[in-house]
């Protein structure tokens, strides 16, 4: 069973603006990049469970040439409102690194 | 006023990006080697929305005034010897009319220091409050997702509105003269592009090359290695490296940076036009040159966005350290339970007059940054720090609350049996006033007939003495 922190070199996360989280993951070589980076198991919902997003406003760009997913989704929380823990989202893909990737979604 | 590609170009046009934001670090070698290579402009942008509100809010710089200085007066001396233009925007970090006056009268400053006599163009593009809710009445105002509709009263909770510029205002100025450009709030990508727009470079290669470079070294494969980067814009495509034989450019450390801090790899909506780089070619020229073609730009109705700032409630914290086992054992149950008293505790001696406060505790060592109940069987932390927040409608309420909370916060046991335990505090007095919170509260942009409309260009003369 691969989680996303195994299958993945590098996984960042970043605000893209105050209204929009991006996250880029760089995944371990073209065979993980082919067997992994359409998986459903990275779709809206995900995002939906783990931040909150609106689902209707996550966003994926793969980017072959690099062997990375780009996913950006809209905040649920304005950037640095009264409850901000992450003012630039930089720690917000620690919660993808467990994510399992075989399991049905 | 429409950007167009000459026929007749010229170029190579050369610009030196020397710091991914004025006041960070602009290094003198790499300035000295850029510099012998031939550069026609030195730009920089000097702010972002990236580290919040407040900024905007309340009109001030996020770097330190110093550091600003420090790096104007290199790139000033850099500039007026090798007579060059120095491009600025996005002046004292969020753009407006307050930032852009506060980095003007240092470069006033340090234009006396070296001696020399700049033309300077400020430009300023703060909108007033009226003037944003006509435009919206007239339907020139666009929501982009997530927020909605623009309405007044969105408009009446910012500070301060700046409508972010295109390269339009900086090319009008360079062509009127301007030796040094000191703008508020533009697209990063604008204040780097403008001046080989100006020279009829062609619009996709300029504007992938001013992407590529404005975060400065970052698009480097060292990137804590070069304060700047060089690129070099010709009729094809663009060149980049670093302005140091030590670090050098990859294809991927350059592709790579198009990804960073966009919401989209492939697109980059700039006013007037979309940067579209999903066909793009990244080679490398030798070990530490990469070359970039197939870069294009599409032409759209030109919208400014705006940014807009305000302030919210007030905030006091306090911070204790905890390394007592009988609550590192049970951490999410002495949260739980402290922080249910200290509301209580907040009720009952402030009464009604607390409005609806909000206190939040942040385990520090624990899971402060995700708020998630870590999995049962989670090792107990060595230590853990706890930051109290309390938010209230004005910071006496935020306060008299942190006061009220202080004993219970300070003293609260897990173990009602044993006598009661002290945690660490770290600074007395052991509240801290930390003032409102701030928001950006605009997501929208605002379509203009013409690129300076909503621009003001002031000159500053420093030969006559006084602003012209």
């Amino acid at each position: 069973m691969a989680t996303l922190g195994q299958v993945c070199h590098h996984i960042r996360s970043k605000n893209a603006g105050p209204f929009w989280v991006t996250i880029d993951l760089f995944f371990d070589g073209d065979e993980n990049f082919k067997r992994y980076s359409e998986s459903p198991v990275l779709g809206p919902e995900l995002f939906q469970r783990l931040y909150g997003a609106d689902p209707r406003l996550v966003k994926r760009y793969p980017v072959p040439k690099l062997q990375m997913v780009k996913i950006s989704y809209a905040r649920s929380n304005v950037q640095g409102g009264e409850v901000e823990r992450d003012m630039h989202c930089g720690q917000q893909f620690a919660r993808l690194l467990d994510v399992e990737l075989d399991a049905k979604t | 006023m429409r950007i167009e590609t000459k026929e007749t170009f010229a170029g190579p046009i050369r610009i030196l990006v020397p710091t991914g934001s004025l006041g960070a670090g602009a290094r003198e070698d790499e300035i000295r080697y850029a510099m012998a290579r031939g550069v026609h402009a030195i730009a920089t942008d000097a702010g972002s929305t990236d580290s919040g509100a407040a900024y905007l809010a309340l009109g001030i710089s996020k770097n330190n005034r110093g550091s600003v200085k420090r790096d104007l007066k290199v790139l000033m001396k850099a500039a007026s010897d090798a007579r060059i233009p120095l491009i600025i925007g996005s002046a004292g970090q969020a753009g407006g009319d307050a930032n852009v006056d506060w980095t003007r009268d240092i470069a006033i400053e340090v234009a006396a220091e070296l001696g020399i006599k700049p033309r300077i163009a400020v430009l300023y593009s703060e909108i007033d409050k009226a003037s944003l809710k006509a435009r919206n009445a007239f339907g020139k105002v666009r929501a982009l997702p997530p927020l909605g509709a623009l309405d007044n009263a969105s408009i009446d909770a910012c500070d301060h509105i700046v409508a972010v510029m295109g390269a339009e205002p900086y090319i009008e100025a360079l062509k009127a003269g301007a030796e040094i450009i000191i703008g508020g709030r533009t697209t990063d990508t604008a204040v780097i592009a403008s001046y080989a727009l100006w020279k009829g470079a062609p619009a996709g290669p300029a504007w992938h090359a001013a992407k590529v470079a404005e975060c400065g070294g970052q698009c480097a494969v060292n990137r804590l290695a070069s304060a700047g980067a060089l690129i070099s814009i010709d009729g094809d495509g663009f060149e980049v490296e670093p302005p140091s034989l030590e670090n050098q450019c990859s294809p991927h450390s350059v592709s790579a940076h198009m990804l960073y801090e966009n919401s989209n790899p492939f697109l980059l909506t700039e006013p007037g036009g979309t940067l579209d780089v999903t066909n793009a070619d990244y080679a490398a020229l030798d070990h530490r040159v990469v070359r970039v073609t197939g870069s294009v730009w599409k032409p759209d109705p030109y919208t400014m966005k705006l940014e807009g700032a305000g302030r919210g409630r007030y905030q006091t914290i306090m911070l204790i350290g905890i390394q007592d086992p009988d609550v590192l054992s049970r951490v999410d149950e002495f949260h739980d339970k402290m922080l249910a008293l200290l509301y209580q505790r907040a009720r009952d001696t402030v009464g009604p007059e607390a409005g609806d406060f909000h206190i939040s505790l942040r385990m520090y060592g624990w899971n402060a940054v995700s708020g998630d109940k870590p999995p049962p069987g989670t090792p107990a932390p060595r230590e853990i720090g706890v930051l109290f927040v309390a938010t209230a409608d004005t910071q006496e309420m935020a306060t008299q609350i942190a006061k009220a909370c202080n004993p219970y916060f300070f003293h609260f046991p897990i173990e009602l049996d044993k006598e009661l335990p002290s945690y660490g505090f770290a600074f007395s007095p052991a509240d801290i006033e930390r003032g409102p919170v701030y928001e950006f509260k605009l997501n929208h942009v605002v379509e203009v007939d013409d690129p300076l409309e909503l621009v003001r260009t002031e000159w500053i003369d420093l030969t006559k003495q006084e602003r012209a």
